[in-house]
């Protein structure tokens, strides 16, 4: 008797379990059926190539927007990259040092401080002293956000790389620097590649820190040193307006975003499950 | 390294590359001065014809890029000030404190005339609503709640009124557009001047905040049973229905160019040296009451001479060949006795 | 475990100097983001000192700031998402580890991390055009007498508290589910197999794995709250920018985050800017204890353990 109420308990709790993972489809699958089916009506060639027209008339597109946020995307990782990738190195190879647990310690914290936060912080150390909204800006507001992803997964898959490799370049001579570069980094460069792509794709979504950073720009620019138009703003400024036009190129705009941002995460999961058969192979 | 991680390290590598080689194709400021681009900030009420101009001008100077981020007045004065932005733009005249704050003397631009509107969202109202002033400021403050409010029946005679409740839409950032509306409620209410007062941000009593002219009439045609106010062309270009005012004369006024520029027609004769004026509940039987110049923010001395001679040949073409493009929009444009002396007070900003 | 060469050589140092400098650079650059928010908060504090978190009044026009609807409106709205979000977390995370045939799991793994990857302006976006009418019809169809409580009062705008409450919990789910995966990955094997051992039935062996998981699963429900206290946009978009303080979960409120968002390029006085940078500081300082706190809690539970790719994972949804 008990037992049978045991097991409708657990039967009752599979299925509510069953039934959250339902409950947590059911927005993924609105959010997507909008972005897509409002996004594809409106986009076309020209949304890709042309640029905003005067505020009111219909048409024109975000051709500025999305270069620029390329743009400010590719400067970020350019900054990121190397301090997240040597950082990780240092935490890796003096893994029981202070500096190790503080650098390990700061990359922690610098992931969960606030996007808007970041941005104002970086608004007042480059912004503010060179009197200029710049791509320049929001690229380092957007590297900063990088920094502390790249820098983890590089120092949690250099500790993977089995000790034999190490042993054996420095066994024929290397110093550990060399030991480093040409042959732990290169085992491990899969997953700190994968590491890289995850950042990119988590950090292509962003808008908050470009707010105050990078500005926006009605033009066409590549100018590091001036303010850049990215598709995150710009879908800001079209969702909240009252123009019904904007609108749809709002959810065009969506519609490219998510297909960029799934591009990077697709081919992070590509890598991490090739990476996953490399180490299982060994 | 494996073949997959090899692609994809070159293709960041190219993509890299790229990006950096266009960017120094694409840098203007270093070259022969000829061509420029000039970033500035400030007020979403004339963004519709700033944006107008500023396409327009870089068609017939397509080396002069001219990068308007409507983001408030508030935010206009602020980039000014910090020196961010080349120019700034606001329909709130700075006060003596904010120009005592600057950096340098800043030179006050009017470029437009507009207007601002109360708009509403009542799906079976299809009348133009009249408004007097007391009771707009009455529903601001939070005493008329309900649209069906004898107050707001007594003026609109005939029309059926929803038991519905007044949703107010303010501004969420500092807006120059609330301190026209702002001035006029001031001037008309005395509780509301006490209460509230006029400024670019404002403590309301009542309502919910939108970003921008754009937030607003955004939310005032998603919010039914809502009241905001927002510049006259944004109510056109979205078809939002705006009410009528009246006016010091006693008279229901809708805002049009007429009345718009009845409502300046005092002020342009007695037009301060500085340009910083006040045209709300100007006298006039035809006057709109709650009107406003909007203004470009410059300094006189600033430190890039040539950005400076761009933007006075750009002022300069804005205030005679860009004034019909203004009228098609629907902002009225400036009387010829203010051009006049504005085009005298260019002179003022060093440009060599 | 790499060994130390028995002499530091030059190379040696090179090398150590090299890298250590990164991370120092690292270390650098979360100081200087504490050092700039408090520097350039100075004003405030000096002004209003505490009684900045205990005034209502936020009057840009009269120079008096008081921060304080933009705490509630935080903590409102983050616990909310919390209510909401936590046990659909869980109920999620143990379906995928403890109960999904081997088939189901991955799809539904890439499906969890999917809600992660979608940027937050997105969810803005859908918020305004999707959510906000449907929370407006929601309010039009509660039956009068339900209205007159305060916790559902309020005319129907469709932006407000509710609206943005369910948008971060939708943001909130897929990053608690999968910290809580892998802090459920960590219980030893053993320990469930006793349990079906001694004649368990699935729920209870899950029951024993929660509890021997407990700290862990906390460490994962906080971490998300930490997730839902910084995010900006999506909140911004929906939650009707109103500095007030309302029971009601109709009633448009504003967030330490949407206020900066809204109003940081425009202050327009040194007092207002200082003020609302120091609403950054403590939204830094907050969220700052919080994942300090619940990386603690994570892991207490059993260090590193199974976890290769945790980080891998985590970065797929630690984005605030």
């Amino acid at each position: 008797m008990r037992a049978r109420w045991r097991r409708l308990l657990s039967n009752v709790v599979v299925a509510l379990c069953a039934g959250a993972v339902l409950l947590a489809l059911v927005p993924l699958a609105l959010v997507l059926f909008y972005v897509v089916t409002q996004g594809i009506s409106s986009l076309s060639v020209a949304f890709f190539t042309e640029m905003p027209k005067p505020v009111g008339e219909a048409g024109g597109g975000m051709s500025n927007a999305i270069v620029g946020s390329l743009m400010v995307t590719g400067l970020g990782a350019l900054f990121a990259i190397p301090v997240g990738v040597m950082s990780g190195i240092y935490a890796s190879e003096y893994a029981g040092s202070r500096l190790a647990s503080l650098v390990r310690f700061a990359a922690d914290t610098l992931n969960g401080v606030p996007s808007i936060v970041i941005g104002v912080f970086v608004y007042g150390i480059a912004v503010l002293p060179f009197r200029q909204f710049t791509a320049l800006a929001g690229g380092v507001a957007l590297g900063v956000m990088m920094i502390p992803l790249i820098m983890r997964t590089t120092e949690e898959l250099l500790l993977l790389v089995p000790p034999t490799l190490r042993e054996g370049a420095l066994a024929l001579g290397a110093t550990r620097a060399r030991a480093v570069f040409t042959v732990i980094v290169p085992a491990a460069l899969p997953g700190i590649i994968t590491g890289i792509l995850l950042a990119l794709s988590r950090i292509a979504g962003e808008t908050a820190p470009l707010l105050f950073t990078s500005f926006n720009n009605r033009f066409f620019s590549t100018d590091p040193t001036q303010p850049i138009s990215t598709l995150t703003v710009q879908i800001y400024t079209y969702a909240i307006s009252p123009y019904a036009d904007w609108h749809r190129q709002a959810w065009a705009g969506a519609l490219v975003l998510v297909s960029i941002v799934l591009l990077f995460s697709l081919l992070a999961r590509f890598a991490t499950a090739r990476m996953e058969r490399l180490q299982r192979g060994q | 390294m494996n073949s997959f991680s090899r692609i994809v390290l070159g293709t960041l590598v190219t993509v890299g590359l790229a990006i950096g080689l266009g960017g120094c194709g694409g840098t203007d400021g270093g070259q022969a001065g000829t061509s420029a681009q000039i970033n500035g900030a400030g007020a979403t009420f004339p963004n519709p014809i700033y944006s107008k101009w500023f396409a327009e001008y870089n068609r017939l100077r397509p080396d002069v890029r001219i990068n308007y981020q409507p983001q408030g007045s508030g935010a206009g004065i602020r980039q000014l000030t910090s020196r961010t932005v080349f120019f700034g733009a606001s329909d709130q005249p700075m006060n003596d404190a904010q120009l005592a704050a600057a950096p340098g003397p800043i030179l006050h631009l009017p470029t437009v005339l507009g207007a601002v509107v109360p708009v509403y969202n009542l799906a079976g109202v299809s009348a133009e609503l009249k408004f007097t002033g007391p009771l707009l400021a009455d529903i601001v403050l939070g005493k008329v709640t309900k649209w069906d409010d004898p107050a707001i029946a007594e003026h609109n005679p005939g029309v059926t009124l929803p038991d519905m409740a007044i949703t107010f839409v303010h501004r969420s950032d500092g807006s120059g557009t609330t301190f026209v509306w702002a001035d006029y409620l001031s001037k008309i209410s005395p509780e509301f001047k006490a209460t509230v007062g006029a400024d670019s941000s404002l403590r309301w009593p009542v309502g919910i905040g939108g970003k921008g002219n754009e937030g607003v009439a955004g939310m005032v045609s998603q919010t039914p049973g809502s009241l905001g106010y927002i510049e006259l062309v944004y109510a056109l270009q979205n078809n939002i229905p705006a009410g009528a005012v009246q006016n010091s004369a006693g008279t229901f006024v809708k805002a049009t160019i007429d009345s718009v520029t009845a409502a300046a027609a005092g002020a342009a004769a007695d037009m301060p040296q500085d340009f910083r004026v006040s045209i709300t509940n100007p006298p006039g039987q035809d006057a709109y009451p709650i009107a406003s110049f909007t203004w470009i923010l410059l300094y006189e001395h600033p430190d890039d001479r040539a950005q400076a001679r761009v933007m006075v040949d750009f002022m300069k073409w804005a205030l005679t060949d860009g004034q019909p493009h203004a009228r098609e929009l629907g902002y009225a444009p400036l009387p010829k006795t203010v051009v006049d002396m504005e085009l005298k007070a260019l002179d003022k900003i060093a440009v060599q | 475990m790499p060994t130390r060469p028995p002499a530091a050589s030059r190379d040696e140092l090179l090398f150590r100097a090299g890298t250590g400098a990164f991370a120092l650079l690292l270390i650098g650059i979360v100081a200087a983001i504490g050092v700039e928010l408090f520097k350039e908060s100075r004003l405030s504090i000096r002004e209003f000192g505490w009684h900045f978190w205990l005034t209502d009044i936020w009057d840009p026009v009269a120079g008096e700031f008081g921060a304080r609807p933009f705490i509630w409106g935080t903590l409102y709205s983050s616990i909310l998402a919390l209510m909401i979000s936590t046990p659909i977390a869980l109920g999620i995370a143990i379906y995928i580890s403890e109960l999904a045939p081997q088939w189901q799991r991955r799809p539904l793994v890439f499906l969890t991390e999917l809600l992660a990857a979608i940027p937050s302006i997105v969810y803005g976006l859908w918020g305004i055009f999707v959510l906000a009418p449907f929370v407006r019809s929601l309010q039009l169809a509660t039956p009068e007498w339900m209205r007159d409580i305060p916790l559902f009062s309020g005319p129907p705008l469709g932006v407000g508290m509710l609206s943005a409450a369910l948008i971060l919990s939708i943001m909130v789910i897929p990053f608690s589910s999968s910290v809580t995966r892998e802090v459920l990955k960590a219980v030893p094997q053993a320990q469930r197999e006793a349990a079906y051992a001694l004649g368990a039935t699935r729920w209870e062996a899950i029951r024993m794995a929660m509890f021997y998981a407990r700290t862990g699963i906390v460490g994962a429900v906080m971490l998300g709250f930490g997730r839902a206290l910084g995010e900006t946009m999506a909140v911004t978009m929906v939650i009707g920018n109103s500095p007030q303080i309302a029971w009601s979960l109709y009633a448009p409120q504003y967030t330490m985050s949407a206020v900066l968002a809204n109003e940081f390029t425009e202050a327009t006085s040194d007092l207002y800017l200082h003020a609302l940078v120091e609403i950054g500081l403590v939204l830094f300082v907050i969220t700052l204890i919080v994942n300090v706190v619940s990386r603690s809690f994570i892991w207490s539970m059993g260090g590193q353990g199974s976890s290769r790719f945790r980080w891998l994972r985590q970065a797929a949804g630690a984005r605030a």
